[in-house]
């Protein structure tokens, strides 16, 4: 069952040395949806500069856990969050605290791409402009420019920056959007199933990216194939019926997992 | 697996062994349910097509003629003595004389006019003659003298109009048989207008001021216009405009995207929907009560007339915005507050642009619907018989106004049959503006129209 390649054990083997330190952190988190509980009691820390996968089957909770990180949650009505979930050890369900400031240190990636009805440059360039990141119109293009390169996009739309984002292949979708989120300069890059929508080939794509990414970010994705999470992350997650049931180092996971119901759903016996 | 497909022999359950070009028993009448649901529902649309050929038909045969309207070219000498007898062209002088003095000068044209021509008179008495002439025709001539009166003692030519009788003649209203029983009109008027037709003194052409001049009285339908009906038409839907559509859009928003949903707003939501469904009469009460009686604004107002529509169009604007925005994809909205939008951010940028086609759509089809509406209207007495055109806006809007349908209504409460003619035009009028309206909505709704 164990899909790591040697180089990739390598590399993974080497971060594992260093501590990280943690970026975020949820104590005891539970959410109510009206009278019906999702969470329960979770507690889950996300290290710096990493990728940690969630895992589990359909409705496990791991989307609203990764929803809750930056508060998404906050636009069902009916949701409640309780517990804690810190970032650099301050509380986001403070009441002091700004959604629209968390977001724009936690930026997320949604399951469908969802590219603005705009331009490619206006679809990047939102984000900057509504928090003032950019005084100068020369500024905001290079900040375009830098998030559509480091999302790989770039050789491919700069001919063609006002063209429809949503004109776009589903997978060079996705990459805009992942541009979108890295142009407000995030600290955490959460992602819902990213590539669910996508072929093979735009999937690898986007891991590849996801990887070089966690040189400058820390990055949380929800991932329903096993496969991506070996690939993709140093830590992962498992969910299940609301329960976190397990954490640990990726390779630790795949290949000697603590809990039976780990090893069963890593194997495909259920889910 | 169903249960359908697998049997122990591996063959499957109802399969028959017969060839395909066999029609089975089942097979048949599932054609023929299909060929009969076909059928009525072709027949339901032809009913509907032929109803609307009818209606549009003898709208259209009874209301062109209102298009056309017959004149007598008549050279009318504005005599000095008649007019001005002092001679000093003093504007309040020639103010003080009434459309009585200029009756004789009507009565030596037309004289002239078959002198000239060498035109039988054969039987026709000279109030006859006079008589092919409108009555409005002095109030023509007294308009022109009064704009230029340095015309006095110059023979100018004019169009004047023919009595509604005359007019008629020429349409296939009136003919010889009727004009024998009509007090109205006699034969030997037709026949004394034939020779005028024949000698070139009488034209029938395009009638432009069934379009500008304002109402006229029972007696005189062929000088009877939409002129005012129109403006005030055009007044109220600017109230209409500019009242509902930023209320209806900001209340939709607020609504859809930023009020909790609970008990309260299901039962405003209720409430809006049920105001959708309020007999237009009710507003007009409503309207007589609140803006006539206790805020004092004057009655027959365009004004009055925009608030009242305006009422009633909120819960149809609000409902088309609501459904506008409801269809934006929730994607869009995550998406604007992922990237750290604040909600209203959200809302403006995004999902406003994207609702903008539907919410065009829904306010010209609100605006159409205000349009045509009549019941309210009446009430708030915009039924009066207005002849003064509304000032220029703002201070128009408080002056008297009629309304196309409500001139509709009014002219088909006259005696004249004349006025059916003038009602059907003016529904013709109506339906234009109607089907401008409706055109404009479908090219706003393609032109916007975004995909995501």
């Amino acid at each position: 069952m164990n899909m790591l390649t040697e180089a990739a054990v390598e590399r993974k083997l080497d971060t594992m040395d260093e501590q990280p330190a943690i970026k975020m952190r949820g104590e005891n988190v539970t959410v109510h949806y009206g009278d019906t509980q999702a969470l329960f009691d979770v507690n889950l820390d996300v290290p710096e500069k990493q990728v940690i996968a969630l895992i589990g089957p359909s409705g496990c909770g791991k989307s609203t856990f990764l929803r809750c990180l930056n508060r998404m949650n906050d636009t069902i009505d009916i949701c409640r969050v309780g517990g804690k979930i810190t970032l650099d050890d301050e509380n986001i369900y403070d009441p002091r605290i700004d959604v629209v400031e968390l977001r724009a240190r936690v930026g997320m990636v949604f399951q469908k791409p969802n590219p603005f009805p705009k331009s490619i440059f206006e679809n990047v360039a939102y984000g900057p402009r509504i928090h003032g990141l950019a005084s100068a119109k020369s500024d905001l293009d290079g900040i375009v420019e830098t998030s559509l390169q480091k999302a790989g996009l770039w050789n491919e739309v700069k001919d063609r920056l006002h063209a429809p984002g949503t004109g776009l292949s589903g997978g060079q979708q996705q990459r805009l959007c992942i541009a979108r989120a890295i142009a407000v300069s995030p600290e955490v890059i959460l992602m819902d199933e990213p590539c669910s929508a996508l072929d093979p080939i735009a999937t690898a794509k986007i891991e590849e990216l996801i990887d070089e990414l966690r040189e400058n970010y820390t990055i949380v994705i929800v991932t329903h194939s096993m496969q991506q999470a070996a690939r993709v992350s140093q830590r992962t997650a498992m969910f299940h019926l609301g329960n976190l049931v397990e954490e640990g180092p990726t390779d630790k996971m795949f290949t000697n997992p603590e809990e039976k119901r780990t090893q069963d759903y890593i194997t495909g016996r259920f889910g | 697996m169903t249960d359908l497909t697998a049997t122990p022999d591996g063959a499957a359950v109802g399969s028959k062994s017969g060839s395909l070009f066999e029609r089975g028993a089942r097979t048949r009448r599932r054609h023929a349910a299909e060929r009969r649901f076909r059928m009525i529902g072709l027949a339901a649309v032809i009913f509907a097509i032929l109803a609307l050929v009818g209606l549009l038909g003898s709208i259209l045969s009874n209301g062109l003629s209102s298009f056309r309207q017959t004149y007598v070219v008549l050279d009318v000498y504005l005599d000095p003595a008649k007019l001005d007898k002092t001679g000093d062209r003093d504007p309040a002088e020639l103010q003080k004389l009434t459309t009585f003095s200029y009756a004789p000068l009507l009565k030596t044209a037309m004289e002239t006019l078959i002198e000239e021509k060498g035109i039988s008179v054969d039987g026709a008495s000279s109030k006859d003659v006079d008589a092919i002439i409108s009555k409005e025709a002095a109030a023509t001539l007294r308009h022109f003298v009064l704009a230029n009166p340095s015309s006095i003692g110059e023979t100018v030519k004019f169009d004047l109009l023919a009595s509604g009788r005359i007019d008629g003649y020429y349409k296939g209203r009136v003919t010889m048989e009727t004009a024998e029983l009509d007090r109205n009109v006699s034969p030997q008027q037709l026949m004394l207008a034939d020779e005028l037709k024949a000698a070139g003194a009488l034209t029938t052409r395009f009638n432009l001021s069934f379009f500008t001049a304002p109402d006229a009285s029972d007696t005189r339908p062929e000088a009877a216009g939409l002129g005012v009906a129109i403006l005030g038409s055009i007044y109220m839907m600017l109230v209409v405009l500019v009242l509902s559509l930023p209320i209806a859009v900001a209340a939709s928003i607020y609504l859809e995207e930023f009020a909790p949903k609970n008990r309260l707003t299901d039962i405003i939501e209720v409430n809006i929907s049920n105001l959708a469904a309020v007999p237009s009469i009710v507003f007009g009460i409503l309207g007589l009560a609140v803006f006539i009686n206790f805020a004092g604004l004057p009655q027959s107002a365009p004004i009055v007339g925009g608030l009242v529509l305006t009422l009633m169009t909120l819960p149809t604007i609000i409902i088309a915005t609501r459904a506008a925005l409801k269809a934006v994809p929730p994607s869009i909205r995550e998406a604007a507050l992922g990237v750290g939008a604040s909600k209203m951010q959200a809302t403006f940028h995004h999902v406003l642009p994207l609702a903008v086609p539907g919410i065009l759509t829904g306010t010209i089809i609100g605006l159409a619907q205000a349009l045509g509406e009549t019941a309210p209207l009446l009430l708030i007495g915009m039924v009066a018989f207005v002849r003064e055109f509304p000032a220029a806006p703002p201070g128009g809007f408080f002056d008297p106004a009629s309304a196309l349908p409500v001139q509709v209504y009014n002219w088909t409460q006259r005696g004249d049959p004349a006025f059916v003619e003038r009602a059907s035009g003016a529904i013709i009028v109506l339906l234009v503006f109607l089907v401008i309206m409706n055109g404009l909505a479908i090219v706003l709704r393609r032109r916007f129209e975004r995909r995501w």
